[in-house]
């Protein structure tokens, strides 16, 4: 059973029912789920935790979503590694990297849409829906095939190949709208009023986000419920890296991270700052398309929306639904936000592969980037414990680094072979 | 009749523009202004548009000429 006590604007504080809501009637603000954490504090232990699923799931009393019969793909509890290698490199001698692309369909967004899915059998919809530049309608699909039902996923015609079979192969109405990013946008924004669907990011939308504060808890329990000194985010809404810091401080006030007293919640759970959270948030996106890094570098609390044009597509959101809440955490946290020169984020995806033997995709390729950048300047210590959060997979936007295969040709003889190894330096023995 | 929620971002000379003024007495559109922040330099405003549908189709194509930004009230509806 989920701990919820019902839905409550983030602006001006109104309360509503938890229902199918995500923006406030009064002010139109954004609606955020308000949990019983009385309730919560009685029931859950880190015993309790580790005796649960290897999913998602595990953290159900902490999820806004029946944890009895989820839908649950195995979402979650992704790999939590010590990058030597690439450490080594940066000089940062205590890197792990949350790699969070071997998800069910590649990508974090199986977190967000396993608690949304779920959420929207118990409202009762047999449709559920989003617009996505890729991972989320992967995602969709490939939870509503799990869970019987519908699904409708608006794509932006352009989309890369990898993400587009990715998400039909799972069988769901696939919409591919001919137009510019804006015009997908107001479609789809059109489509989300008119239609009695569960859309993931419109009426599902408080539920549906909370699935990101899982990447929060996971990495603190891989930690030995510990929480890093350091994380490394990439953002596009905003929304995970608002999450993760969420998650972080839920852990501290419920008493379940280690030697640290536990702290009520106060009147507004979504704001609650526990002193023992120190970690610092650092969120990266691509150089075309950073508005909330644009916003933090010019030290506004506002941000102004962009025309996204970046090769990391799954970043590309212009106008970022939490953007003022993301640049709200930067600062709480004492983090940073930078925004990675286009030309470096395929060279961020070989540098990971090359080093740690993971493969991502674009996303990737900015965290890792921006991970450089913060080891270069000094704002990480060479001792400091580190996250970086990789959350996409790199089969999906193998477009980006089709240079790479340069392969040895040969004739099926041994000495066409050594011909052609004499004529590469340095793997002769 | 129709009813939109929509959200203006205004930089520069723009916030010194009437342009809520504009949109009732050129549109026949009642404006019901929700919540507001409005800066020196950049400001934005989320409010309802109340009025005949394509006069509020008209009105926001007019507002975007002006070279304010029209967006959906709670950001971007794609996602990653
Ligand atoms: C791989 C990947 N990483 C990061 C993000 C950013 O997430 P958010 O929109 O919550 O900032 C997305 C999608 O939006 C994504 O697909
Ligand atoms: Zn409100």
């Amino acid at each position: 059973m989920a701990f919820v006590s019902g839905l409550r604007c983030r602006e001006c504080s109104r309360e509503y029912p938890a229902e199918a809501l995500n923006v406030c009637d009064f002010c139109f603000g954004p609606l955020e789920v308000v949990y019983d954490y009385a309730t919560i504090a009685e029931v859950v232990s880190r015993d309790r935790i580790a005796a649960g699923p290897l999913s998602i799931w595990r953290y159900q009393d902490l999820l806004p979503a029946s944890g009895e019969d989820p839908v649950d793909i195995m979402a979650g509890y992704t790999p939590l590694l010590k990058a030597k290698n690439l450490g080594k490199r940066l000089g940062l001698n205590n890197l792990y990297v949350k790699n969070d692309s071997v998800n069910p369909s590649y990508s974090f967004k199986d977190r967000v849409v396993s608690v949304a899915a779920t959420k929207a059998l118990e409202f009762g919809f047999e449709t559920i829906a989003c617009a996505s530049t890729g991972n989320l309608a992967c995602s969709v699909a490939a939870h509503a095939a799990r869970a019987g039902m519908r699904s409708v996923v608006f794509i932006p015609s352009d989309l890369e190949r990898g993400k587009v079979i990715g998400a039909a192969v799972y069988g769901p109405t696939m919409v591919a709208v001919d137009g510019t990013y804006d015009e997908v946008n107001r479609l789809c924004s059109e489509v989300g009023d008119n239609y009695p669907w569960a859309f993931v990011n419109i009426n599902m939308r408080p539920y549906y986000a909370e699935g990101s504060k899982t990447l929060g808890y996971e990495v603190a329990e891989q930690l030995g419920w510990r929480i890093p000194d350091h994380v490394v985010i990439p953002s596009a809404s905003g929304a995970m890296f608002t999450k993760i810091w969420k998650g972080f401080n839920e852990l501290a006030c419920l008493g379940l991270l280690e030697g640290v007293p536990p702290l009520t919640f106060g009147a507004d759970q979504n704001t609650v700052h526990h002193p023992a959270i120190t970690t610092r948030m650092h969120m990266t996106q691509a150089e075309g398309c950073a508005p909330i890094v644009n916003a933090w570098a010019a030290g506004q609390s506002q941000v102004r929306p962009v025309r996204p044009d970046s090769i990391a597509k799954s970043l590309a959101i212009g106008n970022p639904a939490d953007g003022i809440y993301a640049l709200r955490v930067i600062k709480e946290s004492g983090g940073s936000a930078y925004a990675v020169p286009e030309s470096e984020v395929v060279a961020g995806i070989k540098l990971l592969a090359e080093t740690e033997g993971i493969f991502t995709e674009t996303a990737g390729g900015v965290t890792v980037s921006g991970l450089k950048h913060l080891a270069e300047s000094g704002a990480i210590g060479p001792d400091q414990l580190t996250v970086a959060y990789i959350t996409g997979n790199g089969l999906k936007t193998q477009e980006a680094v089709e240079d790479v295969v340069n392969p040895l040709t040969v004739k099926p003889t041994m000495s066409s072979f050594e011909e052609a190894l004499e004529g590469r330096v340095g793997i002769r023995s | 009749m129709g009813r939109q929620r929509v959200k203006f971002t205004f930089e520069g000379e723009l916030v010194k523009e009437p342009i809520i003024y504009m949109l009732g007495r050129d549109f026949h559109l009642v404006t019901n202004i929700r919540r507001a922040d409005v800066g020196e330099s950049i400001g934005w405003v989320v409010l309802e548009l109340d009025g005949e549908k394509e006069e509020i189709e008209r009105g926001l194509q007019w507002v975007s000429s002006t070279g304010v930004r029209v967006d959906p009230v709670s950001g971007d509806v794609v996602q990653g």
